[in-house]
């Protein structure tokens, strides 16, 4: 088990948003999330990420213990995430965006800054960012581009290269393809695709039902911030009281 | 030649001025690049003022070492400021660093040794033009070439979105505290420059006024490039010179001004010199002040 | 003691009508307008021109400086925050043309009036008293508590009761939404300055006749203290203010008597650092300070 959440419930107010969820995902695993609109999916990621505190439960990274360990502990530790409706710095460019990525695996140089040099020396992890740049699809010429200046669905992938950035162990993907057309979704799937094949472990949260029968090799299903399923996407399918959820009918999907 | 040096010591106490303005204005733009809105460095200001004239004038501390010692100790009550404070956010933030700002300066009128409400006078004009300046040039050195360092990344990442940068691994507290802390020593290094360059001070000098004043230096002149403030502090420092011959008009105009740049020139007096990327950033709607 | 007590309830008045004008253009627009101590200043010099130049008595002198320092709110928003609003300009823009105005208005006055401190004309104003055992209440200052409490009562019902009341509320809740439900948002805005201004200008006109006296920098001491009125009382909400405002009031006058008059400030300031560090919404605040 790579990351494993036990009991972990989050109130906020009256609401409990995640109520005494267990999770599990495996080494090289591509579990997707799922659920109606509030069922709490991304206050869980929150959880696992360390953006929100829970309030209940523990969640064990690799076994040991990580609860209530801020978000840039975590991200050191190697959980990496995307954001529902994308979080790119959109004053900075491409480049900087992806370098920003790799802020824990890099060492402080400011020392080093302090004499002028041309880029290609002054920064080793350079040519690393760039390729990520190309991995998920923008291309060197976009380096020097404003974040801000790109297309929705470039600054998604802009946010996926970020978070690859720091070579994660475990990837979050919130809604990567919220608001795309077709063609982006294709795209989108190719790519989560890739990153599944050489073995990255994924959460992914996602609506489009399809990208999510196809990516993943197990589904777990939140409603009212309970887990009420987990299994293979066939049996998901099939289960009555997921369909229940989604239709509130035990009516063919 | 000749008419240059006259120039320079007809107008000393404005370049002086100029540039211990300009070390502000740095002080502040610092936290500003982290997004962080301060106005407590007027009191830091104050602080390196007192502590190094008084360690000259008590101790009879060098001046190199009495200049240090003031930045530093400015440096060390920006600490539990930051620590504080860094949970909140914007105007708020802006408020507790005035009200920060405040009670250092009120404590400095009630503590005996500083003279009071009369200020501390005779100090020794130690200060040349030249410790002024060459400051001016290490610490906007500095500040340019740390912009494109990791630190200098993860600030800006910071200004931009505080939880995104947190998802990046970047401590965001450490991150802000650090840039109050040096926004601090910078201030106070220019306190201590300053008080001996004006002979005397008061408590007065380094209130709320003066910690506005400072801020707009840096937002008029412009926040993303380090000649901003520079340019900021440069210019509203000397405009009043410059406008001397409208006498009792004077502030009229550069209030006028002021007006005038901070609604047409979102990106400051720094628009004219870095056109290309004010107009990039203007395209997509880039704020670069908390 | 009574005095004392008295005195509190006076300055927490003084306090509360500035702060609310301060406090209402915050809660509805989200900016700080940094020239509302000016237009405190203004409306006691409207006043003193009213009276002194024009020979008008006192009353009326009173009238027309609360509607030319409100007609003055809406110039105000017109030339220093709606073009930053226009274009969706960060607060601290608002904080800072808000300020230039400042300069400018400040020196107008000077101009006029110099910047040293002066008085009204003899027997100008009003100046009656009211005795009840051994204690002594100026009339003014009793008049400028009952007009404060007034006026907050009045302010009230007309934000809950009234059509402008609404859009106003629904103004500061969420702008956007406001303008698609039909909200004349130019004309609430221009509503809000004219209040906070007017109620601005009141507080400067007591506040000078109380004292008999008026000068250019009449507003700064106020401004800060504004702070932290607003933040005691929960920055956004209107009775919030008026709360903070007495209890800075009390506060202040209490600590007279065990602060040397130096840190007389101090206690505005330490309150206020005070409250921002343990419990940043203040006691009634609706707008969250970690607001990312």
């Amino acid at each position: 088990m790579l990351l494993e959440t036990v009991g972990l419930t989050k109130r906020f107010g009256g609401v409990t948003a995640v109520d005494r969820v267990d999770l599990g995902i495996a080494e090289g695993e591509t579990l997707g999330l799922i659920g109606p609109n509030g069922a709490g999916k991304t206050t869980l990621i929150n959880l696992i990420s360390g953006v929100v505190g829970a309030d209940v439960g523990t969640i064990r990274l690799s076994g040991s213990d990580v609860t209530g360990l801020p978000a840039h502990r975590l991200a050191a530790l190697g959980i990496a995430r995307t954001f529902q409706g994308v979080r790119v710095f959109k004053g900075l460019t491409v480049y900087d965006n992806v370098l920003i990525g790799r802020h824990t695996r890099m060492r402080s140089d400011v020392l080093a800054r302090l004499v002028p040099r041309p880029r290609e020396v002054a920064d080793p992890d350079w040519a690393r960012s760039l390729s990520l740049i190309e991995r998920v699809g923008l291309g060197r010429r976009r380096a020097d581009v404003l974040a801000g200046e790109l297309p929705y669905g470039d600054q998604r992938r802009l946010e996926i290269a970020r978070a690859l950035a720091s070579e994660p162990r475990l990837l979050i993907l919130d809604e990567p393809a919220a608001g795309m057309n077709p063609t982006e979704s294709v795209g989108m799937r190719a790519l989560i695709e890739s990153l599944r094949v050489e073995g990255l472990t994924i959460l992914l949260i996602e609506h489009d039902v399809r990208l999510v029968m196809d990516t993943c090799q197990r589904v777990v299903v939140l409603n009212f911030g309970r887990k009420i399923a987990d299994g293979t996407p066939i049996e998901i399918q099939h289960d009555p009281a997921v369909r229940e959820a989604y239709l509130g009918t035990e009516a063919v999907a | 030649m000749d008419a240059v040096l006259d120039l320079l010591r007809t107008y000393s106490t404005t370049i002086a001025v100029i540039g211990v303005s300009a070390l502000l204005a740095l002080s502040v733009w610092l936290t500003l690049y982290a997004g962080q809105l301060t106005l407590g460095n007027a009191a830091f200001m104050g602080v390196g003022a007192y502590v190094s004239a008084l360690l000259g004038r008590v101790l009879d501390v060098p001046f190199p070492l009495a200049l240090v010692v003031g930045a530093f100790a400015a440096a060390v009550l920006a600490l539990p400021l930051g620590a504080i404070v860094f949970r909140l956010r914007g105007v708020y933030l802006a408020i507790a660093t005035l009200a920060f700002g405040e009670i250092v300066r009120v404590i400095l009128l009630a503590t005996p040794i500083t003279g009071k409400g009369q200020g501390l006078n005779g100090i020794p004009p130690k200060t040349e033009l030249w410790h002024i300046y060459l400051s001016l040039l290490v610490v906007a050195y500095v500040l340019w070439r740390v912009q494109g360092s990791s630190v200098g990344r993860a600030w800006a990442a910071i200004r931009e979105d505080e939880i995104a940068s947190a998802s990046q691994g970047i401590a965001v507290g450490q991150h802000k505290l650090a840039a109050f802390v040096i926004g601090a020593l910078i201030a106070g290094w220019a306190g201590g420059l300053s008080a001996h360059v004006t002979f005397s001070i008061d408590p007065s000098d380094f209130g709320f006024t003066k910690a506005v004043q400072v801020l707009v230096f840096a937002v008029v002149g412009g926040v993303p490039n380090v000649l901003g403030p520079i340019l900021g502090a440069g210019v509203l420092t000397a405009l009043p010179e410059v406008l001397r011959p409208l006498r009792d008009y004077r502030d009229i105009f550069q209030g006028a001004i002021l007006l005038l740049v901070i609604i047409y020139l979102p990106r400051g007096l720094v628009t004219f010199v870095d056109v290309r990327r004010t107009r990039r950033l203007a395209r997509i709607g880039a704020v670069d002040v908390a | 003691m009574a005095e004392q007590l008295y005195n509190a309830v006076f300055i927490g008045s003084i306090y509360a009508l500035f702060a609310l004008g301060f406090a209402l253009v915050f809660s509805v627009l989200d900016i700080l307008n940094l020239a509302h101590p000016t237009v405190f200043m203004l409306g006691a010099f409207v006043a003193l021109f009213a009276i002194g130049t024009l020979g008008l008595p006192w009353f009326v002198a009173l009238v027309v400086a609360v509607l030319v320092t409100g007609l003055f709110g809406i110039v105000l928003d017109r030339v220093a925050f709606a073009p930053l609003r226009r274009r969706g300009a960060p607060a601290l823009s608002s904080m800072i043309s808000s300020l230039a105005v400042t300069l400018i208005v400040v020196r107008l006055v000077e101009l006029r009036y110099g910047g040293d401190f002066i008085t009204f004309p003899a027997g100008a104003v009003p100046a009656f008293v009211l005795r009840v055992g051994d204690a002594t209440f100026e009339g003014i200052r009793l008049a400028i508590v009952v007009l404060s409490v007034a006026l907050m009562l009045v302010l009230t019902y007309v934000l809950q009761r009234t059509q402008l009341g609404r859009d106003l509320r629904a103004l500061a809740e969420n702008p956007r939404a406001a303008r698609l439900l039909g909200v004349d948002v130019e004309r609430a805005i221009a509503a809000t300055f004219f209040v906070s201004s007017a109620l601005g200008g009141l507080a400067g006109v007591l506040l000078a006749f109380a004292y008999n006296t008026l000068d250019s920098k009449m507003g700064v001491p106020l401004e800060l203290r504004a702070f932290t009125v607003m933040v005691v009382g929960g920055m956004g909400s209107l009775p919030g203010a008026v709360i903070g405002a007495y209890i800075l009031g009390f506060g202040e006058v209490a600590s007279l008597v065990y602060l040397p008059t130096e840190l007389r400030d101090a206690f505005a300031f330490g309150l206020l650092f005070l409250v921002l560090v343990a419990r940043p919404t203040g006691l009634l605040g609706q707008k969250s300070p970690d607001r990312v």
